[in-house]
């Protein structure tokens, strides 16, 4: 077997966004005044490439003696990642367009991506830890771009603040699992893994750390300062991108390094996906400001996904991929209206939106539809991704967790419901004025909005996910 | 407009269709069935096919949605996406009734509460936004009740080791009938919900009453339907032991709503308050008939069912139109429309003599086939609830009879009264369609009744299956 080829295929996403980082360098050093336009054009069209390349060559391998791994299913994260990055990046050209430190924003965020590539193919958890690091850094640096605004720096503060923490548990707790076997290798744990306190202590230390970066309850309290102080690009960013490599990881490590502790996990993900649920809805009934807003509305939404985790099914592990796919479309798209108003208009709050039907009836329904596709409605791919994730779940027969789910769906109803309201229904002396769209966040809009209508009714998109999904 | 008369159209194709069929010989359960694997890994399939209850239930859509796009046919406000709302709406009631596969049944029940909520929020009158909320989170939790039951029957189905949501399939294994215990509740309340079981119905009267005119025929007509249909198709059907196990419950409760809602019905002074309650009344003896369990009483709750959505649906149309003259649906200021409104009052008429069943409407057939049924059954605590459903009728009499009294006959109560003009053309032919369904219901019910005993044929053999077993 040829070992450079392999080197190339195999690490192939990860060499396409180093290809792009470099070329990016290379303008910013070589021309002293550039054209954001052009910059802009050519990062969208090099990101679109690298989302067409990433469904190519698809191979299964490992490398540099298991510190890499990949297949199908790594790939497919990997791609729903790049998707995302390029709906983020076209939708963030209005905001971007008169900034100066435009290649800087991009080196940053496909450094972060860079990192969470090499955190999902990650098959040891020192290499896991690097690529979170990698990822989390810079994240920090996106965070506080409105240089101008003091809620922006104080953003990133409090993310570098709580992402340092939560990277402090986590390493403390993979020096204690290497302290008790002797081993950071994935798929090597499980056989090491016994059961002893220091063990259990060392995977409840693991555990709090993922807890924070996913920002479950009870590890959810910067989540909506950061999201609220940070410029709305960089939040969606946070809350779709971000957290949904963490949770790739998450599923992958419980499901290889821990299986043998499934019955410990499964009631810590029973407890910690209850509160999620219930704490994150009852938060975003009362939030005005709908950054905010989105932000606990994300949090509720991690709930569902550890049920979906709870499965630990093949279709455990397919829905809680299919459902980040689609989370990525609804979320973007509600983020993408939101973002647009901000850039334009500079309001953020739930009372602005009052009669928005009124002036740009084609934005409230780009907006209402992603509302309704978070919120689980059908015919909205949300409906099929949550509908998987409750199923996987119910699988384990634990029907007290799915009523409980069930009805928090009623109560995130409400709050989404009171958005659309406030578009369609209530009058509005100030309305927001109409809104000119350019057109590439109008092609982000329309990506994210057929994203949601057909990923869920053409089945063909979860049995693809579903073939390449491992479940325990 | 073309769009529902096309429906109207195909309903009546199909329902030719299937005369011949069954004419011809064809004595399966089900006819013209499509079956499409959907997401395979989960064996989830599109699944349809229809017999005669949902046949049934496919004509009273059809006549309601004509009825209704024609009464709103002078909407001027966002009358596209009025229109575009009311034809999902219908398109999500269709797809339910035809569905054999749980998945795909729960997939259109969903899809009918959203455009309910726009259609309430946005073009309705009074505290709409309080009543749309009302009625959507209700529903929701009503789905969500079934979506658990749903899940149940799923995960306790067998077939070669992977699991179904297959109607059919379901129906000819046995499933555990302590599992039945359990998740029988989730379905039937669930269900229930939408079909204003008692106590929770209280979405129902803030519902009609601020929804405009063509929602609120589509509410009463149809979407309470989809409950009592869920209750019988999925609860029922499926989990023929807990229903005998909780049959008494059932009565129970239904009982409750019938005498309830008819009392509270007479307290009421807004027209649209008075149907709304009497709907809740009216749907009891749709879940009486399902509770009884015996063929005749399953065959009246469909019947009572198509009568009701029928009925109910004129109700509606009439207020509306005598609302729009108006501007008040108080009975205190209405008065003497007889003189000035021949047709519409006429009209009103009708629908409330239905209402109260008189024989040669609809509602006679229904509540009689009902009341047939549940004398069948000999147990003395139903034979108690029986009689109390029937006097419930005198209760009826009263407030309709009052209603239609106050409002129709006697001197006019308003000058203004007297420059209004009756019906326009449009009122005219849809108050002409649902009439003409009740009458001849009312008149004629054995080819209703033929196409619908089939049906529930089938569950009743369910039934005595279960009960042989016990």
């Amino acid at each position: 077997m040829n070992m450079g080829i392999d080197f190339l295929i195999l690490m192939k996403q990860e060499w396409a966004v180093i290809i792009i980082l470099f070329i990016l360098l290379f303008i910013k050093v070589s021309s002293k005044d550039q054209a954001n336009e052009y910059i802009l054009k050519l990062v969208n069209i090099l990101l679109l490439l690298n989302v067409i390349a990433g469904f190519f060559g698809l191979k299964d391998g490992v490398l540099f003696n298991e510190m890499f791994k990949t297949n199908h299913l790594i790939v497919t994260e990997k791609n729903i990642l790049s998707l995302g990055t390029y709906i983020i990046a076209l939708q963030s050209y209005p905001w971007l367009k008169n900034n100066k430190h435009i290649l800087e924003f991009y080196i940053l965020l496909l450094t972060t991506l860079l990192g969470m590539f090499f955190m999902i193919s990650a098959g040891n958890l020192l290499m896991f830890y690097l690529g979170l690091e990698l990822s989390s850094i810079p994240l920090a640096a996106l965070a506080n771009f409105d240089l101008e605004k003091r809620k922006s720096s104080e953003a990133a503060f409090k993310f570098i603040i709580s992402s340092a923490f939560s990277s402090g548990l986590l390493l403390l707790g993979i020096s204690l699992v290497y302290g008790t076997t002797g081993t950071l290798t994935l798929s090597a744990l499980s056989d090491h893994l016994y059961g002893s306190p220091l063990q259990i202590f060392a995977f409840i230390l693991l555990i709090s750390g993922f807890g924070f970066k996913i920002s479950a309850v009870p590890f959810h309290l910067w989540t909506a300062d950061v999201y609220e102080g940070s410029p709305v690009t960089v939040t969606s960013y946070l809350s779709v991108i971000s957290k949904g490599s963490v949770i790739f990881v998450f599923m992958t490590v419980l499901y290889t390094a821990f299986k043998s502790y499934i019955i410990t996990w499964y009631n810590i993900l029973f407890v910690l996906s209850v509160l999620t649920m219930v704490v994150g809805n009852l938060f975003a009934i009362r939030q005005n400001n709908i950054k905010r807003f989105l932000a606990f509305s994300s949090i509720a939404q991690v709930g569902f996904i550890l049920i979906g985790i709870t499965g630990s099914s093949q279709a455990g592990s397919a829905s809680v991929v299919y459902f980040v796919l689609i989370y990525t479309f609804s979320n973007l798209g509600a983020f993408g209206v939101v973002g647009l108003v901000s850039a334009i208009s500079g309001r953020e709050n739930i009372d602005d939106y009052k009669a928005f039907y009124k002036t740009n009836p084609v934005l409230s329904w780009v907006l209402a539809i992603s509302l309704f596709s978070l919120a689980g409605i059908p015919p909205t791919a949300g409906f099929f991704g949550k509908f998987f994730l409750l199923m996987a779940g119910a699988g384990q027969g634990n029907y007290i967790l799915i009523t409980i789910a069930a009805l928090n769906m009623v109560v995130s109803l409400y709050y989404y419901l009171k958005v659309v309201k406030a578009i369609f229904m209530d009058p509005n002396e100030n309305p927001v004025k109409k809104l000119i769209v350019t057109p590439s966040p109008k092609l982000a809009l329309f990506i994210c909005v057929t994203g949601i209508v057909l990923t869920g009714i053409i089945s063909y998109v979860y049995e693809y996910i579903y073939s390449m999904s491992i479940g325990i | 407009m073309i769009g529902t008369t096309l429906q109207l159209f195909f309903s009546l194709i199909i329902l030719f269709a299937y005369w011949k069929e069954r004419a011809a010989g064809n004595s399966s359960q089900f006819l013209f069935e499509s079956d499409y694997s959907w997401f395979e890994p989960l064996h989830i399939h599109y699944h349809i096919g229809i017999d005669g209850i949902s046949l049934s239930m496919i004509l009273l859509t059809a006549f309601v949605v004509i009825a209704g796009v024609l009464v709103s046919w002078t909407q001027e406000v966002l009358n596209k996406e009025f229109f575009f709302l009311l034809l999902f709406l219908s398109a999500g009631a269709y797809g339910y009734f035809i569905s054999l596969d749980l998945f795909t049944l729960f997939f259109f029940l969903e899809l009918a509460v959203i455009p309910k909520f726009m259609l309430i929020g946005i073009w309705g009158s009074g505290k709409k936004e309080y009543s749309a909320m009302k009625l959507a989170l209700m529903l929701m939790a009503g789905s969500a009740l079934v979506f658990v039951g749903l899940l149940g029957l799923y995960f306790n189905t067998n077939l070669n080791g992977a699991h179904s949501f297959d109607l059919i399939r379901i129906s000819q294994m046995h499933i555990d009938t302590s599992v039945q215990n359990v998740f029988f509740p989730f379905a039937f309340i669930g269900f229930g919900i939408f079909s204003a079981l008692f106590p929770f119905h209280t979405w129902v009267p803030d519902g009609h009453s601020s929804a405009p005119t063509a929602a609120s025929m589509f509410l009463a007509g149809i979407s309470m339907k989809l409950g009592g249909y869920g209750c019988l198709r999925v609860a029922t059907y499926l989990m023929p032991d807990a229903a005998h196990h909780y049959s008494p419950v059932i009565v129970l409760l239904s009982t409750i709503a019938i005498i309830y809602g008819a009392f509270v019905t007479m307290m009421q002074k807004d027209l649209k308050y008075i149907n709304a309650y009497s709907s809740v009344s009216h749907c009891g003896f749709v879940l009486l008939g399902i509770g009884m369990l015996t063929q005749t009483s399953i065959n009246g709750a469909v019947l009572q069912m198509v009568s009701h959505g029928l009925m109910t649906a004129l109700f509606f149309a009439v207020i509306g139109m005598i609302y729009s003259r108006t501007h008040t649906r108080l009975t205190k200021q209405l008065g003497g429309l007889l003189k000035v409104l021949p047709f519409i009052s006429t009209v009103f008429v009708i629908a409330g003599l239905c209402s109260l069943g008189l024989p040669g409407f609809s509602g006679f057939v229904a509540e009689v086939t009902v009341f047939v049924g549940s004398w069948e059954n000999p147990d003395l605590w139903y034979r108690l609830a029986t009689i109390l459903a029937c006097a419930s009728i005198v209760v009826t009499a009263v407030y309709i009879l009052r209603a239609a009294g106050t409002a129709v006959m006697g001197p006019i109560t308003n000058n203004h009264y007297n420059h209004i003009t009756d019906a326009a053309w449009n009122e005219r032919l849809a108050a002409g369609i649902l009439i003409t369904g009740i009458v001849v219901i009312g008149v004629a019910p054995f080819w209703l009744f033929h196409l619908i005993n089939p049906g529930t044929e089938y569950i009743i053999q369910h039934l005595g299956k279960a009960l042989a077993l016990k």
